[in-house]
């Protein structure tokens, strides 16, 4: 470390907190635009995608249990499975797949 | 529009997200103390910042005695995103959040807090979004804690499945849309696809993510909000 691990908590900690209050804070009206509000619409899920995919495929150890996992996941979201439950069995999708791996 | 304030709502529909949070929270308080930052720092780190990408950059440049103006342009670059989330989001809130409540609120403006908040139908009020943004909070720094703490005593094999359990809990916020709504459908297979130009094309591939994030993500939008614009309700 360079400096102290206090300033570059400062840094670090002020810059997030500023991006994420200075516009929730200062849109207050009602946005009419029909264009901005259709944008806004999409933006969630332009974000998470566009997060997940292609990082999901090297978010464990090997590509093939995170494929599978991915896939599990898209199977489970798509019968209406809660956010939790996708995780949880995505996750556990993995675990059984790398455990299989050893052992062929 | 309808307002949904009920602080016990808010506490449900929170607790998925607070139980992802801590394996990825416990994910990074291992990578953390890896790293060389003691408990307490990473344990800091987590209860001021609450964003794992963000986080993970950031940790490699304090303990390789980076410059601050790099600590600095990278959470920018990475956490900008929330700029965009929070617009929208000012857009969701009723008339019960006061401004005081924007200022804390916006402090646990997280991805998932975000998605969450955002599929609720009408407008979501003070009470909720506190409910919701609660085990979210506890959860990420319980788990950063554990993982900083006792994190090496976890095999890999279970810390590799965890690596995972944030992505999940994004394919069950995206598809349930995607699958009801289809220029939704199209505007997500299209930021796929630049997502993945943005990773794989030479030249395109280093573009910091955070920026290729808001390009590929806005992009998208942007083209579908003018293709498909959404039904503008009179009186809201």
């Amino acid at each position: 470390m360079n400096y102290s691990f206090w300033i570059y908590l400062l840094v670090m900690a002020g810059i997030t907190y500023l991006i994420r209050m200075i516009p929730f804070v200062l849109v207050k009206e009602k946005i009419k635009n029909r264009f901005i509000l259709s944008f806004l619409h999409y933006i969630p899920y332009a974000v998470l995608s566009v997060m997940t995919i292609p990082a999901i495929f090297s978010s464990t150890a090997t590509t093939l249990s995170a494929a599978i996992g991915f896939a599990v996941a898209v199977l489970l979201a798509y019968f209406g499975g809660s956010l939790l439950k996708v995780a949880a069995l995505s996750s556990a999708a993995v675990f059984i797949v790398e455990f299989i791996m050893k052992y062929i | 529009m309808k307002e949904i304030n009920n602080f016990f709502r808010g506490i449900t529909d929170g607790l998925p997200i607070c139980v992802g949070y801590i394996s990825v929270a416990f994910a990074f308080g291992i990578f953390a103390t890896d790293s060389g930052l003691s408990v307490l720092e990473t344990l800091l780190i987590s209860m001021t910042n609450v964003t794992s990408a963000g986080q993970l950059a950031g940790v490699p440049i304090i303990t390789g005695g980076g410059t601050l103006i790099e600590l600095a342009v990278a959470q920018f670059v990475i956490n900008l995103r929330y700029a965009l989330m929070s617009v929208s989001l000012s857009q969701k809130i009723g008339k019960s959040v006061r401004m005081i409540d924007r200022f804390i609120i916006a402090f646990v403006n997280t991805d998932e807090v975000f998605a969450v908040a955002s599929a609720k139908e009408g407008a979501v009020g003070r009470n909720y979004l506190y409910g919701l943004i609660l085990t979210p909070f506890l959860g990420w720094s319980f788990g950063t804690l554990l993982g900083a703490a006792a994190g090496n005593v976890l095999p890999a094999s279970v810390v590799s499945a965890l690596g995972i359990a944030i992505y999940g809990m994004f394919v069950a916020i995206v598809i349930p849309e995607a699958k009801k709504d289809r220029p939704t459908l199209l505007c997500v297979i299209m930021a796929i696809a630049l997502s993945c130009v943005f990773t794989y094309v030479p030249v395109l591939n280093s573009v910091p993510s955070g920026f290729a994030i808001i390009i590929c993500a806005a992009a998208a939008s942007a083209v579908f909000a003018f293709v498909s614009p959404v039904e503008v309700k009179e009186g809201e």
